[in-house]
């Protein structure tokens, strides 16, 4: 029965930054992970990452961008701190080895990315969150301290009689052996939740199953609706095209060829903030100037070939290998596709949530730096920041206290759970088909446009997929590998993640950021400029509560937003 | 469209040796076998196992073999897998990785061999003293350059396709190798010798890579891992003068040596000058290299016996009429300051000539026909396979 003061599940940038940062505090560190770090969804962060390091560029001004692409609902206090620990983080990621992009000097170079005043995008090629996991997976192999627990699966958060946080239940993937690890403190660091919807740009695995497991034990998600749609998402499949190809100069055209950006955001164009690029990639499509295919087109081929080349190098394989378009020499056809949440666990600036002794970090986490809308490139940043600083918080707390007592009954409870779903017979739906048809009801009524009548019939489905849901059986019976009873589990946890994304959709009158309600198309600060948090007590049949707690505004305030 | 899948298929659970499962699936030519694959899984049987995530040949979980070939299902199209099938009815025959115990189904054991291997190499960057106050100022280039190894998804592809791995488990291999080159090559590490004399001092190091191209053929994502190996080589050979006991360096020495000499390869002079560090006649072979040697012999005497060797032209072996030529191609390789190392990387796609800017120049110097071949042959070789 492992025993560790730090317990981080989910080995992504987030949870890895946080276990080594833990270690690197003296704690004793286990680190839990549904798949092999390096398969973490980290790798699909293309672009790069935010710091404002060049001495002519500001963190304030890093902080301004990022606060008002947040639609003013980003807590100004959090969003300081990571702007200004961004080149403090990107140095130390840089002397543990990753291959960051140079300048002519030999220097770190930059890129432009959306939102941005500056040039202050730090990038390796356009596999930039790739080789800053694997770079972490590198610092894990040597920190052979911090214990590895990979293709490990958490089905539940232990709290010992007085609510602390004690631990987990897992599941190893392997054999199937179910144990409760005992945890002083617990960091969730499990990403996001894109598989609630379909298409995403988001990996399988992205379940927002951290999200789910913090929701059932009573921790607050906030901001939940706010839910990013990527401007640049192939047709076919919702793989991701980089905002680094817009900021290398790629422009988007219409059917009529025409470069429409113009009418939305004349001054900053392609690179305006992704909220607005995707509403208006999608009013163009809605109101016929779309191709056929309801897809406008992203034309790379101005840019020089051998830049491509050099720096979109994973885009061309990706266009070539799922769309059949060489973007050297013709457009992309492209469209906006579910990316990001911004919402999740809300945590204060040290990753820690209103749970005693849980914390969360990443995009499982909303502390809030993103608000109603992120930038680009401050996801990584985002993740390795606040990781950190969980990570370290985590440590401090962990040894000033003994390890808090987890009673057996829950590992029972999740036993005879998966136990009943491998021994049920089938009755009804396949998990395919109810995922299938929650996927579709997300993307069809809480996309980029909402209103009144299309979430409450979201909300709907929900409930009832979350009742037919408790009655889903498996094909298989086993214990290795059983990847048909995760699927199970996972479902319940996507459907916990989009009973909060509705409510709060439904609950948000107004239009902010990502949230654009055609019945309330205003953005209303008067009312509105206020997280809001859903929170249920985890018995069955029980109501979600909803909330709302003041956005942090330290020294800008809320003004009109135009690119 | 309809598509016919041949799956392997093993449950440890069943007490039952592993089977082909006949799958068929209605999906566009365009969609990939992991498509297919999960679809299955979605309509019909969910305890098929495979690993996948990103769908997007990114996070290299869903390394298999298809048709024979190792590579990521999710970037292989079922109508390019179905018409390459050796079946002719067009059946995709879909099976786990080789090299690699298997755990279930399409599932193997990544960390028994993989992930061994990669920790093998000190994955981890050393650089000397504390860190710099900023970053490390270091070539723009080499940033570059080792970006092709950082480019690696660890999917596990060339581990499954390596034929020396086939032979000796124990060799290094491909992926691992190629890790190490990201550290080789990254000029803030600190232990780039120490790392080279590692790897060639090994028996199943650098030098027990023969040079198949496999790994090249089946990376996913250009890595190129044989180049690696070969930049590793040469910079413990050229670099370091590194001379190993597994008479790498001789090998090479000799092979270099020998057709500086007479323009082509004489092979009986090979081996012997293999294990001498190059040398015919200088008296450097050493006990172990004697012994090396020693049995090598039974291999000389069956390809005598099968007549693949003959006596008479292994041992007067004819120089090339022109040597003028072969020393050109010497001259112009060794009159160079810097070795030109060929990274993909950086050079892309060579039918693209037409548009590229200085990098391009270096990679043909303007010498004519003779400056085509000084690049090397191992080099443009390489270069051939990786683009095809």
């Amino acid at each position: 029965m492992p025993h560790h003061d730090v317990l981080v599940i989910g080995a992504g940038l987030a949870g890895m930054r946080a276990a080594l940062a833990a270690a690197e505090g003296g704690a004793t560190v286990g680190i839990v992970s549904k798949l092999h770090p390096v398969r973490s969804h980290s790798n699909a962060a293309q672009g790069g990452i935010n710091a404002a390091l060049n001495p002519e560029d500001s963190w304030e001004s890093h902080a301004f961008d990022t606060v008002k692409g947040s639609d003013y609902l980003g807590d100004q206090n959090a969003i300081e701190i990571m702007c200004r620990e961004a080149p403090e983080e990107i140095l130390h990621l840089e002397h543990l080895g990753t291959t960051f992009h140079r300048n002519d000097g030999g220097m770190l170079g930059t890129r432009a990315f959306g939102g941005a005043s500056a040039a202050r995008t730090y990038y390796v090629a356009d596999i930039t969150g790739q080789a800053i996991l694997h770079v972490l997976y590198e610092q894990l192999m040597k920190h052979q301290e911090v214990r590895r627990y990979e293709e490990f699966f958490v089905t539940a958060l232990v709290q010992d009689d007085s609510g602390n946080v004690a631990g987990a239940v897992t599941r190893n993937l392997r054999d199937g052996a179910m144990e409760l690890f005992h945890a002083k403190q617990v960091i969730l660091a499990t990403g996001g939740n894109g598989q609630v919807y379909d298409p995403t740009t988001n990996a399988l695995v992205c379940t927002g199953d951290g999200i789910a497991l913090a929701y059932r034990i009573g921790a607050p998600l906030m901001d939940m609706e706010m839910v990013q749609y990527h401007p640049t998402t192939l047709a076919g499949n919702g793989l991701l095209i980089t905002e680094g190809a817009r900021g290398e100069g790629a422009h988007l055209y219409n059917a009529e060829g025409e470069r429409f950006m113009e009418k939305y955001a004349p001054n900053k164009m392609e690179l305006a903030s992704r909220d607005v690029v995707s509403r208006a990639e999608q009013i163009e499509i809605d109101e016929g100037r779309g191709f056929e295919d309801g897809t406008v087109h992203l034309d790379i081929t101005k840019v020089p070939r051998k830049r491509i080349h050099e720096a979109l190098r994973e885009i061309v394989m990706i266009a070539r290998d799922f769309a059949g378009v060489d973007i050297t020499r013709e457009p992309v056809p492209v469209k906006p596709g579910n990316h990001y949440v911004m919402g999740g666990i809300k945590t204060d600036t040290d990753g820690h949530t209103p749970v005693s002794g849980l914390y969360a970090a990443g995009e499982t986490a909303c502390v809030s730096v993103h608000g109603g809308n992120r930038l680009g490139a401050n996801s990584l940043l985002d993740t390795l920041v606040f990781g950190r600083r969980a990570g370290a918080r985590a440590a401090r707390e962990a040894k000033a206290m003994v390890m808090p007592s987890a009673s057996r009954a829950q590992l029972e409870h999740e036993k005879s759970a998966i136990e009943a779903i491998v021994g049920r017979e089938r009755t009804g739906r396949r998990v395919s088909e109810l995922h299938a048809e929650l996927g579709e009801i997300m993307d069809k009524n809480v996309a980029v446009f909402r209103d009144e009548d299309g979430l409450g019939e979201a909300l709907e489905v929900v409930k009832r997929l979350q009742e037919e849901a408790k009655t889903v059986a498996t094909d298989d019976k086993g214990t290795i590998f059983n990847q048909d009873v995760l699927g199970a589990l996972e479902l319940g946890f996507m459907l916990d993640n989009a009973e909060a994304i509705v409510m709060g959709a439904l609950e948000r009158k107004e239009s902010r950021g990502a949230q654009y309600r055609t019945d309330f198309p205003e953005r209303n600060d008067d009312d509105w400029l206020r997280h809001i948090t859903v929170t249920h007590n985890g018995s069955d049949g029980e109501v979600p509560e909803l909330a709302y707690s003041d956005v942090t505004l330290t020294q800008w305030q809320p003004e009109a937003r135009t690119y | 469209m309809s598509f016919d899948l041949k799956v392997r298929r093993y449950d440890p659970e069943s007490g039952e040796s592993a089977y082909w499962q006949d799958i068929q699936v209605e999906l566009g030519p365009e969609r990939s076998v992991l498509d297919a694959i999960l679809k299955f899984k979605a309509d019909t049987d969910n305890s098929l196992g495979i690993r996948c995530s990103c769908q997007a040949a990114i996070c290299g979980s869903c390394g298999v073999r298809i048709n024979g070939q190792s590579r990521l299902a999710c970037n292989t199209q079922l109508g390019v897998a179905s018409e390459e099938g050796r079946s002719k009815d067009g059946t995709i025959v879909v099976e786990p990785m080789g090299n690699m115990p298997v755990l279930k189904d399409l599932i193997v054991d990544m960390d028994a061999v993989h992930w061994k291997k990669i920790q093998r190499v000190v994955p981890w960057l050393l650089p000397e003293g504390e860190p710099p106050e900023r970053e490390y100022v270091v070539p723009a280039e080499s940033m570059i350059d080792i970006t092709q190894s950082m480019a690696c998804i660890q999917c596990g592809a060339c581990v499954s396709a390596c034929l020396s791995m086939e032979v000796d488990p124990e060799f290094v291999g491909p992926a691992a190798l190629a890790k190490a080159y990201r550290f080789v090559g990254d000029p803030r590490d600190s232990q780039t010798e120490e790392r080279l004399r590692d790897l060639a001092e090994d028996p199943h190091g650098i030098y027990d890579c023969t040079h198949c191209f496999a790994c090249i053929e089946v990376c996913p994502k250009d890595v190129a891992p044989m180049s690696q190996i070969m930049r590793l080589r040469r910079r413990a050979s050229g670099d370091y003068g590194i001379k190993d006991s597994n008479n790498g360096y001789g090998h090479e020495k000799a092979f270099v040596d020998i057709v500086r000499k007479y323009g082509t390869l004489h092979e009986s002079q090979l081996l012997p000058r293999s294990y001498a560090d190059g040398s015919l006649v200088k008296s450097q072979v050493r006990p172990d290299s004697l012994k090396q040697l020693a049995e090598g012999l039974p291999t000389v005497i069956n390809g005598l016996r099968s007549g693949k060797v003959s006596p008479v032209k292994a041992i007067w072996h004819k120089k090339l009429p022109d040597q003028d030529q072969v020393r050109r191609i010497y001259h112009e390789v060794e009159s160079r300051g810097e070795r030109i190392e060929l990274n993909l990387y950086i050079v892309g796609d060579e039918a693209e000539g037409d548009e590229w800017g200085p990098d391009a120049g270096a990679e043909a110097p303007a010498m004519g026909d003779a400056a085509e071949v000084a690049t090397g042959p191992e080099a443009g070789t390489e270069q051939g396979a990786a683009v095809q």
